[in-house]
């Protein structure tokens, strides 16, 4: 814990019981990871709205503060100063609490993001197990919010949207076996350790079937069936003002920001950069947090260039597509990785770069294989009922 | 000696307590003018029909069920992947053959049209 040995821990000890010092310095720690879990909102809020902007050939918010960057601040004191509706027949209970769970389930998941070398919240042998699980907690907190709200679309917006976290959190955990498997070891820190190439070049696939399920899993673009605006009003939030629906946009935001942290963890090598982290310790989180925000560009840009999916089309994609292609990525890479374990690394890391890209151009070629005969299917059928395809 | 999940407890407690904080000071700042069209539930515009908590397609309690058959099988997987690089070359084939017959679980599902979204 980067709090022990440093002034506050033995002013502390000047006075109070070891015991109580140590419960007060896990406190302090953990109310700076929770701190910390709300600083994304206000980063990614104004780049969200000026990279989609961008991208949109528009310019997005410029007025409130130099080029818009205050505009999370008056975004806040919208939130704080609208007025809180329930609905008449809601329940109160689950009503209540769901943002609430939301935000903290959310927050939880900071505590194993390994900052730099000594400074983790919690260097847990299971790491990215836990961010795994928390990220599945907010799970049935949408089913609580949808069901609160006494409202038919929450609801059905709820089911869909648990329908589709539960679906991507298969290949989700199952691209996170690979960087694991050769790292060893489930702790975050461990597996920067590990990572003298970024397995991003190892193991594409993996890294391609984490990102799409992490953009899944966070309900963004071109997944974003939970919060669509044209279709289901608002999804499961509907019902919810004011600083209720905040807490739901700060739970959305937090946990976009740990999955690009983690991606970046697990697949692009953390605090790593070619031995520079070492030479210069303090640059080891900004290298994170650079990489994080790296990949959080990506997931914007490709808000801002995909249309959305449909809820069949996503599920189609997820049971069909990306989860054999994990299960047939995991068996491939283990018996690769266990026939090329003796040999030098640079063999090592060529055959498994080699394999997975195998593997990656091979379920392509099934997928347009199998597009190509739904697509003739469909001409043969059109044209059997007389149609007037050319 | 600190316990790591001691301190994810503790973060539990921060977290809820830090939301509350943030909801209970939005409540005295905020105004409360409640009056019973506010509190209606939103359709759209139109009036309510019908009772808010539709019946359950069944075909979620499908997905829910082939979720858990697949989060079982990487429970599972989780301590092979751990302990993968002292592993010999039988328990890699056992943990395939393992995984292969989960492929063919999700193959004969996805045969059966129980994947299908009706």
């Amino acid at each position: 814990m980067p709090l022990k040995g440093t002034f506050l821990e033995t002013w502390l000890l000047g006075f109070l019981s070891p015991s109580l010092t140590d419960f007060l310095l896990n406190l302090v720690m953990a109310v700076i990871v929770a701190l910390v879990a709300t600083l994304p909102i206000v980063v990614l809020t104004w780049m969200e709205r000026k990279v989609v902007a961008r991208i949109q050939d528009r310019i997005g918010p410029n007025l409130a503060g130099p080029y818009g960057m205050l505009q999370a601040i008056a975004d806040a004191i919208k939130m704080f100063t609208k007025e809180d509706t329930m609905p008449a027949e809601a329940d109160r209970v689950v009503y209540n609490i769901a943002p609430i769970a939301m935000a903290a389930a959310a927050m939880m998941t900071y505590a194993v993001f390994p900052w730099s070398p000594g400074v983790v919240g919690a260097d847990l042998n299971i790491g990215v197990l836990y961010f795994l699980a928390m990220g599945a907690a907010t799970t049935v907190v949408v089913l609580m919010a949808g069901w609160g709200s006494n409202n038919k679309y929450a609801l059905l917006g709820a089911f869909r949207a648990v329908a589709q976290l539960i679906s991507y959190e298969i290949p989700q955990v199952l691209a996170l076996m690979v960087p694991i498997m050769f790292a060893g070891t489930m702790s975050t820190v461990g597996i920067v350790q590990k990572q003298e190439v970024i397995y991003a070049l190892l193991f594409p696939v993996s890294f391609l079937a984490f990102l799409i399920a992490g953009i899944a899993e966070t309900g963004r673009s071109p997944f974003d069936l939970l919060e669509a605006e044209s279709e289901i009003v608002a999804g499961y939030h509907t019902e919810y003002s004011g600083m209720k629906f905040a807490l739901f946009f700060l739970a959305e935001y937090a946990a976009t920001f740990g999955v690009a942290v983690i991606t970046a963890v697990a697949f692009l090598g953390g605090w790593r950069f070619f031995g520079l982290e070492t030479r210069l310790p303090f640059l080891a989180p900004i290298i994170l947090v650079l990489k994080a925000l790296l990949i959080v560009f990506v997931l914007m840009w490709i808000r801002g260039t995909l249309p959305r999916f449909r809820i069949d089309h996503l599920l189609a994609f997820n049971w069909k597509f990306l989860v054999p292609l994990t299960l047939i990525n995991i068996v491939v890479v283990a018996i690769v990785g266990k026939v090329v374990s003796g040999a030098p690394f640079g063999v090592q890391a060529v055959v498994l770069l080699a394999s997975n890209l195998v593997l990656l151009f091979g379920a392509l070629a099934v997928l347009g294989a199998a597009g190509r005969r739904a697509r003739r299917q469909w001409e043969e059928r059109i044209a059997s009922i007389g149609g007037v395809s050319s | 000696m600190r316990n790591e999940f001691a301190f994810i407890g503790l973060l539990l407690l921060v977290t809820l307590g830090l939301n509350s904080v943030i909801l209970f000071v939005a409540r005295l700042i905020r105004p409360a003018k409640p009056n019973p069209i506010k509190a209606e539930t939103y359709e759209c515009g139109i009036e309510v029909v019908g009772n808010a908590w539709v019946q359950f397609k069944a075909q979620y309690y499908i997905y829910a069920l082939v979720f858990v058959i697949f989060d079982i099988e990487a429970a599972f997987l989780f301590p092979w992947a751990v302990a993968f690089d002292q592993l010999p070359l039988f328990a890699i084939v056992e943990m395939i053959i393992f995984l292969l017959i989960l492929l063919a679980a999700l193959v004969y599902v996805w045969r059966k049209g129980d994947l299908e979204w009706v």
